[in-house]
């Protein structure tokens, strides 16, 4: 009888009827018809907020329970799944096929890039790294409208952060460390095609080396090095010229039309090879740092003046 | 027997469904961002792990000489891995924003206290 109660009250929740609201809107109506003081007001509402609490601690206890049984059978069925795929680090997986063997043995020369991993998201699949930048793009505009309270006025900070410019240990870490992360993150950029890295790792490394610039000299300081403006500019830049490279290389790709590229391979290993892959992995990575500064601005300010 | 060797696509399942349940049945909405994101994990070792080939190098090729497919590993995982971590990132930026959003207006994370709130404010 009891537990027929709670499977009823269970499946209206998951319904979206609720009755968890409408019971103590009842009492409210009940109990207090006509209007009375402020004060008593504020308690009523304070005990409502209790019992509210109540209901719901005692309709979750068992929701709980099913979540981890849930759990453990997803886990059964997946791991039913494992046993039957391929055996791990084979050569014998259908993922091992012809187009592997071509992006390897064929793109160094195609392509000029040494590293394959750049070689294939920059040339070969170089729209899909587009659609990525213009999804980064996108995601720094709805944090930038979602944080936005320009309509307020500004309060006072409310948690005074520590000005650690006047911090010796600090400061003079910070002035050793930054540029070494700013070079180090342009090395990467520009070494996209020949070692380990590219425009994202790159553009991750420089947009931690303008935050931690951030953080040691305050936001102001910063932000007069990296402005708003600025920002704008570059992204919008690096994303026209992607654009713009990316369709040059698809109308000259193609070879019925008797356009060629002027753009050549290069020899591959030297640092200018590779085509547009090194001007795109820095046009990635300017996108990338712009946005990951952005974020933390927006986070922490709410704005990025 | 199969699935000692895979042991990595079973972490990586276990670590899927983990991320899942907290996604689907956590209240808590910043617990909901932190299940996706280990949702996002287990996926990215699933890739990682199904392009790998034992006594494969990584897919730098010699900038000479003929180059043997069987010597590298598949680069196509690796490329999928990097587009899904770019994605990730901004899906957790935007849902953190909705996330300051919303506790702006309703002062909870608890989704069944703002439902509460906002059928309040129907009423």
């Amino acid at each position: 009888m009891m537990k027929n109660k709670f499977s009823e009250k269970f499946s209206a929740w998951l319904s979206g009827e609720v009755d968890l609201t409408e019971k103590i809107a009842e009492e409210k109506r009940t109990e207090a018809p006509s209007r009375i003081s402020k004060k008593e007001e504020a308690e009523e509402t304070k005990i409502i907020r209790s019992l509210e609490k109540k209901e719901i601690k005692l309709s979750f206890k068992e929701y709980k329970v099913l979540s981890v049984v849930f759990c453990v059978i997803l886990i059964g069925i997946l791991t039913a799944t494992v046993y039957f795929l391929p055996t791990f680090a084979s050569s014998d997986v259908p993922a091992v096929n012809e187009v592997y063997e071509h992006y390897v043995a064929q793109g160094r020369d195609e392509t000029g890039a040494v590293n394959t991993v750049a070689g294939m998201i920059l040339d070969y699949r170089a729209f899909d790294t587009l659609g990525e930048s213009f999804v980064l793009f996108t995601a720094t505009c709805a944090v930038l409208i979602l944080m936005d309270d320009k309509h307020k006025k500004p309060k006072k900070e409310m948690h005074e952060t520590v000005n650690y410019s006047r911090d010796p240990i600090v400061k003079s870490m910070a002035a050793i460390l930054i540029p070494l992360i700013l070079v180090f993150g342009a090395y990467i950029l520009v070494n996209g095609h020949l070692s380990p890295g590219g425009g994202f790792s790159g553009g991750a490394i420089l947009g931690a080396g303008f935050i931690l610039y951030a953080m040691v000299y305050g936001d102001e300081q910063a932000l007069k090095v990296l402005s708003e403006r600025k920002i704008k500019v570059v992204t919008i830049c690096s994303l026209s010229f992607y654009c713009l490279a990316k369709s040059y290389s698809f109308f000259t790709g193609n070879e019925f039309n008797g356009v060629h590229s002027v753009i050549s391979a290069g020899t591959p290993g030297d640092i200018l090879s590779g085509g547009l892959i090194m001007p795109l992995n820095i046009a990635v990575g300017l996108v990338v740092c712009c946005t990951m500064y952005s974020f933390y601005m927006l986070f922490k300010r709410g704005r990025m003046n | 027997m199969n699935l000692l060797e895979n042991y990595e696509e079973l972490v990586a399942m276990i670590l899927f469904v983990i991320g899942f349940t907290m996604l689907v049945f956590s209240k808590n909405l910043l617990k909901k961002i932190i299940g996706l994101n280990i949702m996002d994990t287990g996926v990215y070792l699933f890739l990682a792990s199904m392009g790998y080939i034992k006594d494969a190098l990584t897919p730098i090729v010699p900038a000479e000489g003929e180059v043997n497919p069987m010597d590298y590993i598949n680069p196509i995982p690796s490329g999928l891995v990097l587009t899904g971590i770019v994605v990730s990132v901004s899906v957790s930026a935007l849902t953190l924003a909705l996330c300051v959003r919303l506790y702006k207006k309703y002062h909870t994370l608890d989704l069944d206290e703002m439902y509460m709130h906002m059928k309040k404010e129907e009423e």
